[in-house]
């Protein structure tokens, strides 16, 4: 479209943003989806011809699309701050009248740093997976859908309009769900495929709403349209928050936040690079990138921004506290990833002040929550697939890269100091604060509360799988040796180490990170209502309280092989171990009278409806029935009838002509 | 002569054959009742035609007896071959044609 | 340019060559199917050209043809293809071949009974002698072909079917065949050839026939002609080449069919004749002239019930809640060609005419009856789908589905904006691509395992990869996801309805997540989890002919998905005029962005 060069005021800052037509190597940027669009398809559809090859193909897409974003931001760096917003138009996609979608991208601050994290990450899961699912036959497969998801992904960011944006929303959703259910002949696996699809789609339902409202306000799907009408303060206040917050339904079904949760977990029967990728890294942030992107929408709402900020709250400590009562290390992790995502949530929901700190916190996540979870691959991989917690401990000697490499990511995710977490997270808690007023006391206690108990379940789950006592045996029937990874999985799981660790320092000097998403995300200047250094210690002391906490519990005491039963634990406990009956609550709400009401349908339909049209039948039939005994066969009675016929015709001759 | 005594005549005529037809068991009679009511109606055309001084009744009265002449034929015989096979000539012993 | 008659030759290619076909001999299967599928090529290579001759920004019909026909009551064979009516007629070419080559076995037997069929009339043969002690052995076969050599007319062919899968399932090898000097081997092709084969692909030229010409005519008598016509070889469908074993059901089903359209049809004369008469008040004469009639300005009352008669008529035709029971019988009880082209097509000219006719003729009363409709349509969207999910019976499932997806049809239809109107005739063709290759893929598992239920699958990704993968395409078109067509047309409906009635369209968008639904608890259900019926292990993937069966259908559903321009292009033009005829026009946004971009192209 041409709105290629049109000028809008982004944000409260009133900076102008140019979206520049594409030209040069930026006229390129097609290429980061097709390259791994090419991979899914020469994968997917090469089928069994492909075995041999296929990870590297896979691989080397993924790498290739990486490259290409890579000389993408270089070329960004070498334009000047206000002019790094590229559109490029590729093909008019759906035209009808004042309906006019194109397919176009959009390179700019906010785009760039998400392709940098998705084809960074993912080419290093790629490379991860080749080791992790070296025995698995259908290893091709798996980078088929891979590939098919870095594409996905990438179309979602770069789109410069909702209704791409849409598209790749949805892409990824399916490719999620057939990376969830990749080990189909598991029952679990396709529940919870199934699971993550259907709540996706409640959240989509709402993305799809709003553009349609975007259209029907604006007359375009375009960022540029849009953004420019919202920033322009022309759309009514009831208009535009309903637009936010159905935008923010559909960041929540994206992002696993309350009251779309409950998929997230589940979704962790998927294997475990996936989970890296998919389930911590990229996808589930997309509500965030969705926020973010779409800041002129909310900065004209308070209200919706509220209402983010307080899923955010929500999510954090539920997150939280449900972390702290599972066995299941990928459950915990994915509690933990949804927690987090709530501090990302309650950043972005903080307005100005906090789209660029909850940018940070999840590229600081990505790093090394990814980490996270491929170390935990590698324990599992280690422990032939025993997912408990229960049956690990003191496997540090047997594998000391993983042990290394998940240390670190465990420190930066508790907000080791110098680590980046530190970084992100206490600035996210410092903003709440900032707020000002009990709502911001409430937020950043909350923020400060989640992160005592992030530092407790990540402590527990750090000391019970890699120090205390031995809980499994090497001999007997059950026997584990546990070992080190081989190197394509460490290798990724080195990288994305020194990525926690440093990641946070290099977003925070000089506020490099915040200076460089400014024109996309605004900035805005609150009143510090602690000093950052006495919020820094206090978040430090609440930290050192939940790792001392964990510390006591679970290395200090030995660890029961079986966990507790319900009845030997607390209330909360129990609660958490039933997701706070999340699931339950869904049951009860959505799937039983469901389930009856399609019953009753199925009935309604049989008996009901065609019962009336099978009704009528058999009536005229039972009708045809009775009057087929006037056919006597008597000769005589017939001709009675025919004179009364005659009789009667005449009679009615008679008495019209009257 | 008052032409309307040919219609009385011809109404009696019609009236005794449907009854004839109505109440008569026997093939053969019902047949002959049949006759008398086309007959009746023969007379009313040719009356109205006098009346009207038109040939067109005549020449329908002749239609009407040709379309006699053929189903009494067909009539008859239809009645001679039921009484070779059932030996009975009463319209109330043929009702196989039924429901 | 458009001197070449394409509509009339596209109408006389299938029609001869059905009576051609239909007069093959029995014996002459091969070539009948060969014969079918080299005329619906033709067809098809003759639709590709009339589209490509085409001119999308020229009004009016195209490709125009007009004789007297019964001049007394001025009806007339006219002809002529707008946009809307071309992109139906596209559709129903390239269905046809894909239906011809999906249905080259079926008719003989139960695929692949009809290589099975071979080995096990040689175990019934050693059955049927003397010594053959191993009568015990392969039952099913015995039983089977002990039918056909007592040269069991009525009945064989249909046990021969039967007992065919049950060999095929469970036969031990069977005796070798002690010397026999029967001529069993063609009495075996007779018996299979009990259901002719040419009759059944006369049939689908027939039907292909009618097709063209419903979507084709441009004289509301010739339509009416049409639409009625093409009932009689899909009765024939449904109620002789149904399944084998389930001979009441299937008669059931057809005569329910007929009926059904039948009363719907009737309504519709009546309503066709009272459209006459009304010309004929307000001309010189009266006509059927569609072009003409709509220039007439009937008065409020007599448009209501005139549209009341075409309305019904279509809505059982489409169908829409509540006048779908059909569907379903029909559905499940048609062979699988068949029923790809009852819910591909032919059900298309119901919504075809709500769209051509009903509105343009009858604007005051699509007025006053839209709330209805629109009411019926979003019922049906989510009737259909939670009936779906309730369902047991593949076939019926998709069946259920469609009543879905007509109710997005009817919605956009009815809506009165070009997007959505634009989008329910894109559905029209989506929905016939995404439906029938999913009825094509239950039609394979169905031949394969010869149940519809279900429970007797599970597992299957395993064991057929690609028939699975295949499944899941389908499927995802048929819940509207981005990057196949479905999602460019459910879109374009519901964006178009929501800006004149925002309520409805936020309702009938929830109805999405149920697609969802049903579709994935469907692939759930059938190609997850463990095999859990042993007999399932033994299934093949598809075969190569299947291969070229899907592999158009899913290139399409792909390709329009992601460039659907082309046949946008063709669809608005005809569909703004449609509705700009009649004096809506698509509301402006109530806040334009500050500098509308010239994207207007």
């Amino acid at each position: 479209m041409s709105a290629d060069t049109l000028t809008v005021a982004a944000g409260t800052g009133a900076h102008p943003l140019h979206y520049a037509a594409a030209s040069g190597v930026f006229s390129l940027s097609w290429l980061l989806i097709v390259l791994p669009l090419a991979g899914a398809a020469v994968l997917l559809i090469g089928g069994r011809r492909t075995d041999k090859f296929g990870h590297v193909i896979g691989t080397a897409a993924a790498a290739a699309s990486f490259v290409v974003g890579v000389v993408l931001f270089a070329a960004l760096l070498g334009r000047d701050g206000d002019n790094r917003a590229i559109s490029q138009h590729l093909y008019s996609w759906i035209p009808v009248n004042g309906f006019q979608v194109d397919v176009g991208l959009l390179v700019d601050q906010l785009s760039i740093v998400f392709v940098l994290l998705i084809t960074g990450v993912g080419t290093l899961i790629h490379i991860y997976s080749i080791g992790y699912m070296a025995h698995d036959p259908a290893r091709r497969k798996f980078f088929g859908y891979m590939n098919l998801f870095l594409a996905s992904m990438l179309l979602l960011v770069l789109g410069n309009n909702f209704l791409s944006l849409y598209a790749g929303w949805e892409l990824v959703g399916l490719s999620s769900y057939l990376l969830i259910k990749f080990w189909e002949d598991r029952p679990a696996a396709a529940t919870a495929a199934n699971k993550a699809f259907y709540m996706n789609r409640v959240g989509d339902v709402g993305l799809a709403l709003a553009i349609m409202f975007m259209f029907a306000t604006v007359g375009s799907t375009g960022f540029a349209d849009v953004f420019g009408a919202a920033a322009g303060g022309v759309i009514g206040y009831g208009t535009i928050t309903a637009i936010a917050l159905l935008l923010l339904l559909g960041a929540c079904g994206k992002s696993g936040q309350f009251p779309l949760q409950a998929w997230l977990p589940d979704a962790m029967e998927g294997p475990t690079p996936i989970s890296a990728l998919i389930h911590a890294a990229t996808m589930v942030t997309a509500g965030v990138y969705l926020i973010v992107r779409s800041a002129p929408i909310f900065n004209e709402t308070q209200a919706a921004r509220t209402v983010v900020v307080i899923i955010g709250a929500i999510t954090i400590l539920l997150g939280c506290v449900i972390g702290c009562a599972y066995d299941d290390i990928k459950k915990v992790l994915a509690y933990s990833t949804v927690s987090q995502i709530g501090y990302m949530f309650l950043a972005v929901g903080l307005g100005p002040a906090g789209y660029a700190l909850g940018i940070m916190h999840l590229l600081a996540h990505g790093f090394f929550k990814a980490g996270l979870f491929l170390g935990a691959g590698s324990v599992i991989h280690a422990m032939d697939d025993d997912q408990d917690m229960r049956h690990y401990g003191g496997l540090w000697r047997y594998m000391p890269v993983t042990w290394a490499t998940f240390g670190l990511g465990y420190l930066a995710i508790i907000g080791f100091p110098g680590l980046s977490g530190f970084f992100t997270k206490d600035r996210i808690i410092e903003t709440a604060f900032d707020k000002g007023g009990t709502s911001g006391y409430l937020l950043g206690s909350i923020a400060l509360l989640g992160a005592g108990i992030t530092a407790f379940y990540m402590t527990r789950l750090f000391l019970m799988t890699f120090h205390g006592t031995k809980r499994w045996s090497s001999e007997g029937a059950e026997a584990h040796h546990p070992h080190e990874a081989p190197v394509s999985m460490t290798g990724p799981m080195i990288v994305l180490a020194f990525g926690s660790v440093f990641a946070g320092g290099l977003f925070v000097l000089g506020h490099s990170l915040q200076d460089w998403l400014e024109p996309v995300a605004g900035e805005g200047e609150g009143v510090h209502t602690f000093s950052p250094l006495v919020l820094t210690l206090l978040t430090l002391v609440v930290t050192i309280g939940g790792f001392g906490a964990a510390y006591l519990r679970y290395q200090l005491r030995p660890v029961a092989v079986q966990a507790p039963t319900d009845s030997e634990v607390t209330l909360v406990t129990v609660a958490a171990r039933h997701d706070l009956f999340a699931n339950t609550f869904n049951e009860t709400v959505a799937m039983r009278p469901g389930q009856f009401l399609t019953r009753f349908l199925v009935w309604l339909d049989l008996v009901g409806v065609d019962g009336l049209v099978r009704g009528s039948a058999a009536g005229i039939g039972g009708l045809s029935g009775r009057m087929r005994r006037l056919q006597t066969g008597f000769v005589r009675s017939y001709a009675l009838s025919m004179l009364g016929g005659a009789v009667l015709v005449v009679g009615a001759l008679l008495l019209v002509r009257g | 002569m008052n032409p309307a005594n040919y219609l009385i005549l011809a109404a009696l005529l019609f009236t005794i054959g449907t009854v004839g037809v109505l109440v008569r068991r026997n093939a053969i009679v019902v047949f002959m009742s049949i006759e008398l009511m086309l007959n009746a109606s023969n007379l009313t055309l040719v009356t109205f035609s006098r009346i009207h001084g038109t040939l067109d009744g005549q020449i329908m009265a002749f239609f009407v007896m040709v379309v006699a002449a053929a189903e009494v034929v067909i009539g008859l015989a239809i009645i001679l071959s039921i009484f070779r096979t059932r030996r009975s000539a009463s319209v109330d012993d043929v009702n196989l044609l039924k429901y | 340019m458009n001197t070449v008659p394409w509509l009339t030759i596209m109408l006389l290619v299938p029609a001869v060559g059905a009576v051609v076909v239909g007069f093959l001999p029995r014996r002459r299967a091969t070539l009948a199917k060969q014969l079918t599928l080299a005329i619906t090529l033709v067809v098809l290579v003759l639709a590709v050209l009339a589209t490509v001759a085409y001119e999308p920004k020229r009004a009016g019909f195209q490709f125009a043809q007009h004789h007297s026909w019964i001049s007394t009551f001025g009806i007339s064979y006219s002809v002529g293809a707008d946009g809307i009516s071309l992109v139906l007629m596209l559709l129903a070419a390239v269905l046809l071949p894909v239906v011809v080559l999906s249905s080259w076995d079926e008719v003989d037997g139960p695929e692949p009974g009809g290589d099975g069929l071979a080995a096990p009339a040689g175990g019934g043969r050693g059955g049927a002698t003397p010594a053959g002690p191993a009568g015990g052995v392969g039952a099913g076969g015995g039983v089977a072909t002990g039918g056909v050599a007592t040269g069991g007319v009525a009945t064989g062919g249909v046990e021969g079917g039967g007992g065919g899968t049950a060999v095929l399932v469970a036969a031990p090898p069977a005796p070798p065949a002690v010397g026999l000097g029967e001529p069993v081997p063609a009495r075996g092709t007779e018996a299979r050839g009990q259901r002719s084969v040419p009759a059944f692909f006369a049939l689908l030229l027939a039907l292909e026939t009618g097709m063209i010409g419903v979507f084709a005519a441009t004289d509301v008598f010739l339509f009416y002609v049409f639409f009625e016509a093409m009932l009689i070889p899909m009765y024939f469908l449904i109620g002789s080449y149904g399944p084998v074993k389930e001979q009441a059901q299937r008669s059931y089903a057809a005569v329910k069919f007929l009926v059904y359209s039948l009363l719907g049809g009737l309504l519709m004369l009546a309503a066709v004749i009272g459209l006459y008469v009304v010309s004929a008040q307000h001309l010189a004469h009266g006509t059927f002239d569609f072009a003409t009639l709509r220039q007439l300005e009937i008065t409020p009352g007599v448009q209501k019930l005139l549209f009341l008669g075409f309305f019904v008529a279509f809505a059982i035709k489409a169908p829409l809640f509540p006048f779908h029971t059909w569907l379903p019988d029909a559905g499940a009880q048609a062979p699988t060609g068949a029923a790809v082209l009852l819910v591909g097509v032919l059900d298309k000219v119901g919504t075809f005419g709500l769209i051509r006719y009903c509105i343009p003729l009858f604007p005051d009363a699509a007025d006053y009856f839209a709330p209805m409709v629109l009411a019926l349509a979003v019922i049906g969207i989510f009737y259909g789908a939670l009936l779906a999910i309730g369902q047991r019976d593949m076939k019926r499932l998709v069946s259920y589905t469609s009543l879905a997806h007509f109710g997005f049809i009817a919605l956009g239809t009815f809506a009165f904006t070009s997007q959505a109107g634009t989008g329910a005739v894109l559905y029209m063709v989506n929905h016939g691509l995404s439906t029938g290759l999913l009825f094509l893929v239950v039609g394979f598992l169905v031949a394969r395992r010869g149940t519809r239920d279900v429970a007797a699958y599970g597992g299957l990704a395993k064991i057929t990869p690609i028939l699975a993968g295949v499944f899941l395409i389908a499927g995802l078109s048929s819940l509207a996801l981005p990057g196949t067509n479905s999602f460019v047309s459910e879109f374009l409906v519901l964006v178009g309805t929501f800006t004149v009635n925002k309520a409805l369209a936020i309702v009938a968008t929830t109805g999405i997540v149920l697609a969802a639904i049903y579709i994935l608890y469907l692939y759930q259900r059938t190609m997850t989890g463990p095999v859990t019926h042993e007999e399932n292990r033994a299934l093949l993937d598809l075969s190569v002919r299947e291969k070229i069966v899907v592999a158009p259908m899913v290139a399409l559903i792909i390709g329009l998905g992601v460039y659907p321009k082309p046949i946008i292009d063709i669809i608005r033009p005809s569909v703004t005029a449609t509705f700009a005829d009649i004096g809506k026009h698509d509301p402006a946004p109530t806040h334009p962005a500050a500098a509308q971009p010239g994207g207007h192209s």
